[in-house]
């Protein structure tokens, strides 16, 4: 379960924010992963309160915004979206497209005080 | 203090001193002391000062928070990051990769389920090609330093990394092994990664390449399964071929799987026992190196 790496990693730059900004105790904490990705948002959740306690983010709150997956057909010549990394394209049925977004995976903010 | 963080290492166990002296092989001892004022969190504990011994000292990355490894007033207010989350090890990885293109090393990360055959395959490449290239070996599992003695009987070096609960290799703990090994010019490194075909994708080591293992006794639709994995492969090794006639696997039928979820899979039928297809694996290996590191150097 590498959420938890990755988890950890999100209060390990958290924590490197607070070197920066002097702030007290973490509210929220957003992130966004993308659907193509290989992160499970209900498995980050899972973690996330056991990670975080005794550290900075004890209490936050856990967002996640889902990116959807998007991807280029090579016959449509136009962007489509994708529900799977290897689907075929949603307009023409071919299977001809290249995933080109949806594996994101970033802390995009935080509300803190 | 380490060149790839400026900290402490996780726990060294050491290896009994018979399996440690490989003929030609340095023994690099030092040892550091280091203050704890880093700016960077690493959850395995390690004590103010550790002796790096040997050459083959197994490290043990379970020691920390939840068993596994971190690569590191008064008004409410937004603070926008917008940052990578694996963005540590991604930096980690740099590293690794810039240390190898200088020492002239082309590695290859090897990455599977648990019993394909990783081991098994790499023992066999290892005393095929001993007299062509310098080989070391860094192995991860959860527990035990059984494949990394397996390794070591060959003569090559090998370093074994302990994740604990942890389910995969990170940069920072293979940045720590490539501490313990002589990297010779021309030489391979393989990194046999944990048993796993999920969370290791994730993670770049700084490898060259990533090579995929998948057994014929597993089933055919294993990528469609775990594509993350796949999509990541440079190339992907179907292992255990002499055991093709006993079972109903549809060879046909896997590769179509493979190359749905990344059509720019190579994939090469492989087995480790009887040999079959190993003489083009090894020739993927040297065109993948010499197109890396220009022309390979050869022993004599």
């Amino acid at each position: 379960m590498h959420e938890v790496s990755l988890i950890e990693n999100v209060i390990a730059m958290v924590q490197q924010e607070q070197a920066k900004h002097a702030f007290a105790r973490v509210n929220l904490i957003r992130l966004k992963v993308g659907a193509l990705g290989h992160a499970e948002p209900d498995a980050l959740r899972f973690c996330f309160d056991a990670v975080a306690t005794g550290t900075i983010a004890e209490g936050s709150r856990l967002e996640i915004e889902i990116i959807p997956g998007e991807g280029w057909c090579v016959d449509c010549r136009s962007a489509v979206p994708l529900d799977e990394r290897f689907g075929a394209c949603p307009v023409c049925a071919g299977g001809r497209v290249r995933m080109t977004g949806g594996d994101v995976l970033r802390l995009a903010e935080m509300e803190v005080e | 203090m380490c060149t790839v963080c400026g900290c402490g290492t996780a726990s060294l166990m050491n290896a009994p001193a018979n399996e440690v002296q490989a003929e030609g092989v340095a023994r690099r001892a030092h040892s550091h002391s280091h203050d704890h004022d880093h700016d960077h969190e690493h959850s395995h504990d390690h004590g103010t000062d550790h002796h790096h011994e040997t050459a083959f000292a197994a490290i043990d990355f379970g020691k920390g928070l939840a068993g596994v490894s971190v690569p590191g007033l008064s008004q409410e207010r937004t603070i926008s990051i917008e940052r990578d989350i694996l963005a540590k090890n991604n930096a980690f990885a740099d590293g690794n990769r810039s240390r190898l293109t200088e020492a002239g090393v082309f590695a290859i990360n090897l990455l599977s389920s648990p019993g394909s055959g990783k081991t098994s395959l790499l023992v066999r490449a290892i005393t095929d090609l001993q007299d062509r290239w310098p080989m070391v070996v860094i192995e991860g599992d959860q527990q035990t330093s059984n494949d990394a003695e397996r390794i070591r009987q060959t003569g090559a070096q090998a370093v074994q990394i302990n994740t604990g609960k942890g389910c995969h290799l990170d940069a920072h703990m293979v940045g720590h092994a490539l501490e313990q090994l002589s990297l010779e010019p021309g030489g391979l490194l393989f990194i046999e990664n944990v048993g796993n075909l999920v969370c290791p994708a994730a993670f770049d080591l700084g490898e060259a390449c990533k090579v995929v293992v998948l057994s014929v006794t597993e089933g055919e639709d294993k990528p469609l399964k775990y594509p993350d994995m796949f999509a990541a492969a440079d190339l992907m090794l179907l292992n255990k071929s002499d055991l093709l006639p006993h079972l109903d696997f549809d060879v046909d039928a896997c590769l179509a799987a493979a190359l749905r979820v990344n059509p720019r899979l190579q994939i090469l039928t492989v087995s480790a026992r009887s040999g079959e297809g190993l003489a083009a694996f090894y020739a993927w290996i040297e065109g993948r190196a010499a197109g890396a590191l220009g022309p390979i150097a050869r022993l004599a």
